[in-house]
Parts: structure tokens; C-alpha cells; sequence
């Protein structure tokens, strides 16, 4: 019988997590039983310590607010967000209060209904996991860890390998159709290959693999002395020499096959021109980064490592759409990045009239510093050089303020912005020698005011790009020192690291930002990703290691220095993971920067995982806050 | 008057239905079950026109329960063509179809004794109760509720003398209009509109069940 409200209460669920998992039969099941609830504004819908109902909830219009004593809100509900799920486990009562913040209706759904219909269902089985867990206490039980985005598919198409085309081999091995097995073996042995085309006049009429020769040979179906055209596979098929990758990948598929020949005009009539193997193809795409590497290495233009880098974006959008792990993504673009920089550099003091006067390193700052740099943004870096006696310091800082500015000019034709606020090594204040740096650090740390910590937070994540590391080492040292003489330093820099709480939920105008041209726009970098990476700076300093720089082996080695945190710190890695991978992909698809996020144009999905890692940062700035005693700074 | 003479003419399902008004257990505005329903029929004739499909949802408290509802095609002998423009029923669709005396014998098992609200009620009703009086059946018992007129009693209403369209209520609550004009759709719209309202008059005042039907002998639609 025909349900047309039921019909419409499937078309609105079938959008939302976990419903769209379900197939078609089993959300149709659930939109025919589900209850229509109407609350006026101010009404609840359940209150704690109230049993809990057979039914979970969905919001379909308004808002709902869960909250905990004393009117604490807790969190959000809008259109399409499930709340009350603890009807799932079906004994005891609501530790939070539902009430309606404006004029709502809210979908019931029996748990018990949705219990039989996902437990064949993997996906919504997860999701409601995860949900249920970001909706506890705790959580960070170890059932849940891992599982909170592991239901996140994104099957997305591998662009990259569409644009590069595949590079094969352009000697292909030969024989020709009167050759026996035999000899066709041993030349493929020579050689070194596990194929061979049989030619007639250099156009390809056949081939011989390995394969042909444990099917066709070993199991003695043909003797080693009979000719090639016996076992070959014929006709080949040709392509012509501007395949790219997945046209190649294709090909392979559809006519399961290994090889495929390329000749002249693409077909067998022309004369072949080289082989593209499978594991061609599997080089091809395992080699790009190191590929790359070594074309900066032999650059000599800045034009050539501008093309570089551009290729590395490239790569990155694959990385991503490939959903490689983002902690091995930055590791590639760093590499990237860093080896540019270097050969920038180098070019830079090739074309100075004489050599750096004393040993120096370059330093990049901030996110560069910290390997987590994905996108184009701006350059953030300074120069340390070697202690010089007073006479000989003014030219000495004159030589590497020249070499800074040629150096911030090459990186900036490469893409690498200015930084607005001039934190690069071409302005004095950013070009110093080691007493003077090591002196600058020391005033920071010790006369603390809200600058010099802002500066800090930028400048003690420096890397050594280039030069000597020596001289970085020694400037380390020193600020270890300074902090253990006056640890108050790591207070204040605590004070920082909590200074911007995470966002509740989302919901509507809640956490946007309200003014300027980001209005209504939701600041990725200040509300969420920077947050983990304080946190993770301080506790890091707290424990004096030294060189570890990027935010997620910072977490990594927190929670193994301090085992009894380690869920917390795993949780806030994975945070940072999703929030860096969700700003990279923002940015690419917007090309910009990706820091500010409309939420409109989120799905309901990406909502939920951005809300996920909201949690971590409000439970990490709670040991921060307590470990560092700052509720009696504030 | 010599009604239970005639009582034994009626046919069973009929009779069923009528016992349901023997029970005299006083309801109130949240324990009672209203029946929101809509029907479309083959044009505004309430004489010469026929239902075309019937459809109904139970509501009680602020719950629309889903799977207490009703939605019925019926089998034409009498075709408009002009107004399938409006409800999209074909005479041969693919909607499986009953008779009317089927449909009407089954709406009474579904409705018991709730009361009945619509939107143009009297519209509706008479359509129904001319499909009984086809079957030789009296009219329906039910207490009966109209959306307009309940509309009228707020204080969203400043022109008492225009007429409010569903369409015009869908517009000033804010309710998406989905399968606008299936029987179903508008009777599931009527419902969200009927909580609506009487959200607004229990904030403007303390009503209770009997206040909702003061006032209500005004002409609807007809």
C-alpha cells in the first residue's frame, strides 16, 4: 500500500548519516514507523534522570539543546542531527536534558526497528558508534578508538594520474617470429625482462611473458625447441605513445593483460616504439616524489623549481583524493618543499659575488617549521649566523640580509607569499647572529608579554632548511635552558595554548565568525588546528625534547612519556589528522588557503567529523589548564 | 427518533463504527486522537464529483504517528479529466484502487470516534457523507475540526473576513509544501499546521478540548 508520508519521511533521512547507509528496503521499513514529534519552543523532550525511551530522535526542522545541570548546554541539534541514541543501550536513565531551543519537529524512531535492521548493516552499525561516543563522557574507550572516522569513505577519482602521462620503456626487447622458445628465453633472461615482442618487418605481432612460459612450456604442453609464434598471445594490443596513466590502468583491466605495446600511430600497422608494463606503471606512480626531488637537485632556474612545486600540488590534490594517510602526505610535500627551498638557496649564495663569511643556517618557522605545511601559503623564515667580532658584524649582517633578500625573492616566484607581518630573514630584526638570537630568546622567555608569547609560538617550531646544524643546536640548547630557569615562561605559554576554546557545535550562526570578510565563515585554522598545535608545543617544551617539531610526533611522543594519556593524546593526532586533511581539501577545491569554511557548503557527514575533533581540544586545554595551574593566571 | 429500527438494516461495519461513540470516557486536548484528513476528489461538485482518494493521519499529544495512517485510491465511474491537472490521479494508474464502499467502510474502522480534522472541513465532509448516503448510510458521527477556522481564533489572524488557503497557512507557519494536493500530503501538512495552532492559542491562553469547537458553525469552503 502506498505511503506518501512515509515516502517523505524517507526522502529526508536518506540524506543524513546513518540512514544512508541503509539500503532502500530498510529505510522505508523505518520511515513507516516513525513518530512525527511537534515541541513547542522551551519544551522538553526528555529530562535526566528520566528513563530512557524505546525511541531515538532526529531533528527534522528547528533546533533541539541538550543540556547538562544548571542549564549547561552540551550541544546542538539541528536538521538532521540524531541525539538520544542512549535508547541503544536500553537500560537506564538520560544523563542530559533535550529541550526544544526553538520550535522543532523531531523525527522518533524506535531503537529497537533500527537495531534489527542495521545489524547486517556495517556502516550504520559504525556511525552510530561513533556517534554515541562523541555523545558520551568518555570518549576514548578503546572499543571506539580508531573506529570514529573509519566509516568515512571517499572514493574519489585518482585526478592525477588522468593528467600524467606513462612514461615506458623506449627499447623494448625483440625477436622475430622464425626464433624458438628456446633462444626467445634466453634473450629474455639476458636481458633481464619478463616479456618479449615477437616483430615482423619492427611492427609487433605478438607477445611472450613469463606467464606463457610456466603455462605454455613448463607444464609441457609445447617443447622449447618449437617456434615463438606457438606460445605468443596475438594480436598485441597497441597504443599509441601518449597514453596517460589511467588510460594505461584501463586497458590492462579490460583486456587482462600485462603489457601493452606502444607503436607509432597506436596501431598494430605502425612500428612499435617501446612496451608499458604493469609494473611500469606501479614505478611510475611510487616514484613521483623522489622523482621530483631529484629534479630540483639538478635545476638551475627558479622558474624550473616553481614548476616543481606547482607538480607537488598536483600531486598532493592525488594524494588526498587517493585518501592517503595525511601524516605520510606532509611527510612527501615537506620533503618537496624542503628540498626546493634548498636548491633556491643554494642558487641564491651561487649568485653572490663570494662566499657566506661564516657557517649560518636558514630556518623556516611556523607550519613549515613543523612539516604541516600542505598548501601554498606564506613564507615564514629567518637566518642565524656564526658570532662575529664587532668589527667585522655589520658586514657580515650586510652579506646575509643581501642573501635573505635574493633567497625570500626566489621563494616567493616559486609561490611562497611574503608574509605580511615581514617574519622573513631579508628584515633585520629576523636576521641575527647566535648571541643575538639566543639573547632575543632569552627576553622572551623570561619577560614574557603577549607578543613576545605570540612570537614564540611562531619561532620555537624552526627547522633547519639549510646550513649548519651546529649553530641551530646550540640556539636549542639555550632555550631549554632559559625555560627550566624560569618555567613560569611555559604558563603563559599555556595561558595561549587555551586562549581559543573549541567550537560546541555547529549550529547555525553559533561559532562564525561575526564580522569582516570571513563573516558567517568558520576559521578552521584559529578555532581548530591551531588549539591542537599549542597544546601540543607546550606539553612538548614541558618535557624539554628537543627537535620535534611536527604536531603529530609531538602527540606521539607525548603519549609515550605520559602512558596514562595516551588516548587522550591518539585522540588529539587524530584530530589534527582530519582538521589538516579537511583544510587541505578545502583549500584545493577553493584555491586558497582553505581557513575559513562555509559551513553551508558542508555536508551533513563533514559536520559531523569536524565536530568529532572538537572534542579532544576541549579536553587537552582541560589538562593544560590543570597540569599548568592556570586557573589561578586567569 | 426510531433510529434503532433502522439500526438493523445497516450493515455490520457500520454498526462497528457506531458503538465507538457508546463509550463516554471524557478526553482531553492530549489524550484524545484526532484524525487530520483530506480527500481528492474529481471536482467541487459536491453532488455530481466523486472522491478520488482518501488520506488520513492519527495524531495525539504533539505525536504524528506514521504508522497510524490511511491512504486509499478509489475506482472511478465518473472521470473528470480536467482536474487530474491538480491531483495527478489517472483513472487506470498504477495505484492499486478499491471501491468506494470499500475505501468508506474501511475509513470508518480507521477513524472510530476521533475527531476529525481537515482543512475546509465541511467540503470534505460532505464529500464523505455523500459517499454514505450513496450507500444508503447516515452521515458520519464525529466531532469534526476545520484549520481555517481554528486559525481564525488566533492572534496570526488580523483579517477575519479573507479566507486562508492551505496554501496561504503553509506560507505563514513556514511548512515546506511537499505532495501538495495528494490526499496524504495535504492531510499530513494539515496536521503540522493544526499542531501549529494549537501551540499559538495554548500560549495566548489556557484552552482546553471544548474551547476549539466554540464558534465553529461558520460555512466553510462551500
Amino acid at each position: 500500500m502506498k505511503n506518501t508520508i512515509a515516502e517523505r519521511v524517507f526522502d529526508f533521512l536518506k540524506n543524513y548519516p546513518p540512514f544512508h547507509f541503509l539500503t532502500q528496503e530498510q529505510l522505508y521499513t523505518i520511515s513507516q514507523n516513525v513518530k512525527v514529534i511537534y515541541l513547542e519552543e522551551h519544551t522538553y523532550l526528555f529530562k535526566q534522570e528520566e528513563r530512557i525511551h524505546d525511541h531515538f530522535y532526529i531533528v527534522k526542522d528547528g533546533a533541539v539543546g541538550l543540556f547538562r545541570s544548571l542549564n549547561t548546554l552540551v550541544d546542538k541539534c539541528d536538521e538532521g542531527d540524531i541525539f538520544g541514541l542512549r535508547a541503544l543501550i536500553r537500560k537506564g536513565n538520560y544523563i542530559l536534558d533535550a529541550q526544544a531551543i526553538e520550535e522543532s519537529i523531531v523525527y522518533s524512531i524506535s531503537s529497537k526497528l533500527l537495531e534489527e535492521v542495521i545489524q547486517t548493516n556495517i556502516e550504520a552499525n559504525k556511525f552510530l558508534l561513533a556517534t554515541f561516543a562523541t555523545n558520551t563522557r568518555n570518549p576514548y574507550s578503546n572499543q571506539e578508538k580508531g573506529t570514529l572516522f573509519a566509516n568515512v569513505n571517499t572514493l574519489h577519482r585518482n585526478t592525477f594520474d588522468e593528467v600524467q602521462s606513462a612514461s615506458f620503456s623506449k627499447k623494448p626487447i625483440i625477436c622475430s617470429i622464425e626464433t624458438s622458445i628456446k633462444d626467445a628465453a634466453i634473450i629474455m633472461t639476458n636481458q633481464r625482462v619478463g616479456s618479449i615482442i615477437v616483430t615482423n618487418d619492427d611492427k609487433p605481432i605478438g607477445i611472450i611473458t613469463d606467464k606463457d612460459l610456466r603455462t605454455k612450456i613448463a607444464t609441457g604442453k609445447v617443447l622449447i625447441e618449437a617456434c615463438v609464434a606457438d606460445i605468443m598471445s596475438s594480436p598485441v594490443i597497441t597504443y599509441p605513445q601518449n597514453i596517460s596513466v589511467s588510460e594505461a590502468q584501463i586497458a590492462m583491466l579490460q583486456h587482462k593483460i600485462t603489457h601493452l605495446c606502444i607503436t607509432e600511430d597506436g596501431t598494430t600497422e605502425s612500428n612499435l616504439i617501446g612496451i608499458l608494463s604493469e609494473h611500469d606503471l606501479v614505478v611510475l606512480q611510487g616514484n613521483n616524489p623522489s622523482a621530483l626531488i631529484k629534479e630540483t637537485k639538478r635545476a638551475i632556474t627558479t622558474d624550473k623549481l616553481r614548476d616543481i612545486r606547482h607538480k607537488a600540488h598536483r600531486y598532493l590534490e592525488g594524494y588526498l583524493n587517493q585518501n592517503m594517510p595525511i601524516f605520510h602526505i606532509t611527510k612527501v610535500i615537506s620533503a618537496i618543499n624542503r628540498s626546493v627551498m634548498q636548491r633556491a638557496i643554494q642558487l641564491s649564495i651561487e649568485e653572490m659575488s663570494k662566499k657566506p663569511p661564516v657557517a649560518f643556517s636558514w630556518l623556516t618557522l611556523g607550519s613549515q617549521g613543523r612539516s604541516e605545511q600542505l598548501l601554498f601559503t606564506d613564507q615564514d623564515n629567518a637566518l642565524l649566523f656564526d658570532d662575529v667580532s664587532d668589527n667585522n658584524y655589520s658586514e657580515t649582517k650586510n652579506y646575509f640580509l643581501l642573501l635573505s633578500e635574493k633567497i625570500t625573492t626566489k621563494l616567493k616566484q616559486i609561490g611562497f607569499e611574503y608574509c605580511p607581518a615581514k617574519m622573513m630573514a631579508n628584515n633585520s630584526k629576523w636576521c641575527l647572529s647566535l648571541k643575538e638570537w639566543k639573547e632575543q630568546f632569552n627576553n622572551w622567555i623570561t619577560v614574557p608579554n603577549e607578543d613576545k608569547i605570540l612570537l614564540s609560538t611562531i619561532f620555537f617550531d624552526y627547522q633547519i632548511i639549510y646550513g649548519h646544524q651546529g649553530l641551530t643546536n646550540t640556539l636549542s640548547d639555550s632555550i631549554f635552558e632559559s625555560i627550566k630557569r624560569y618555567e613560569i615562561f611555559l604558563n603563559f605559554l599555556g595561558l595561549n595554548a587555551i586562549k581559543n576554546p573549541p567550537p560546541l557545535s555547529f549550529f547555525k550562526h553559533f561559532l562564525v565568525e561575526h564580522s569582516g570578510i570571513h563573516k558567517n565563515q568558520f576559521d578552521i585554522k584559529a578555532r581548530a588546528i591551531m588549539p591542537i598545535v599549542d597544546a601540543a608545543r607546550v606539553l612538548i617544551l614541558s618535557h624539554a625534547i628537543k627537535n620535534q617539531n611536527n604536531t603529530i610526533l609531538r602527540y606521539q611522543k607525548l603519549a609515550e612519556l605520559e602512558p596514562q594519556n595516551k588516548d587522550l593524546y591518539e585522540s588529539c593526532a587524530n584530530a589534527f589528522k582530519i582538521l589538516l586533511r579537511f583544510r587541505t581539501q578545502q583549500g584545493l577545491s577553493h584555491g586558497n588557503s582553505g581557513r575559513f569554511i562555509d559551513l553551508k557548503s558542508l555536508s551533513k557527514l563533514d559536520r559531523l567529523k569536524l565536530k568529532g575533533c572538537f572534542k579532544p581540544i576541549k579536553d587537552i586545554q582541560e589538562l593544560i589548564q590543570v597540569r599548568f595551574k592556570l586557573s589561578q593566571i586567569l | 427518533m426510531l433510529n434503532w429500527l433502522k439500526h438493523k438494516d445497516y450493515p455490520d461495519f457500520w454498526n462497528e463504527y457506531h458503538k465507538n461513540f457508546n463509550s463516554k470516557t471524557a478526553h482531553t486536548l492530549t489524550t484524545t486522537r484526532f484524525v487530520i484528513f483530506d480527500t481528492e476528489t474529481t471536482g467541487l461538485n459536491t453532488q455530481t464529483d466523486r472522491i478520488l482518494s482518501i488520506g488520513a493521519i492519527g495524531l495525539t499529544g504533539n505525536v504524528i504517528d506514521i504508522t497510524d495512517s490511511f491512504e486509499m485510491y478509489i475506482t472511478q465511474d465518473t472521470f473528470n479529466p480536467e482536474t487530474v491537472k491538480i491531483h495527478g490521479i489517472l483513472k487506470q494508474g498504477h495505484i492499486t484502487k478499491v471501491s468506494e464502499k470499500e475505501a468508506i467502510q474501511l475509513f470508518l474502522e480507521y477513524i472510530k470516534d476521533s475527531i476529525l480534522v481537515a482543512h475546509h472541513t465541511r467540503f470534505d465532509l460532505t464529500m464523505i457523507n455523500n459517499a454514505l448516503a450513496r450507500l444508503q448510510l447516515p452521515k458520519l458521527k464525529n466531532k469534526t475540526l476545520d484549520t481555517e477556522i481554528l486559525f481564525k481564533k488566533t492572534k496570526l489572524c488580523n483579517q477575519h473576513n479573507q479566507r486562508y488557503s492551505l496554501d496561504k497557512l503553509c506560507n505563514i507557519f513556514n511548512i515546506a509544501m511537499h505532495d501538495r494536493h495528494t490526499a496524504s500530503g495535504d492531510a499530513y501538512i494539515t496536521s503540522l499546521i493544526f499542531l501549529k495552532i494549537i501551540a499559538l492559542l495554548k500560549k495566548e491562553r489556557k484552552i482546553t478540548l471544548k474551547d476549539l469547537f466554540f464558534g465553529q458553525n461558520r460555512r466553510g469552503l462551500l
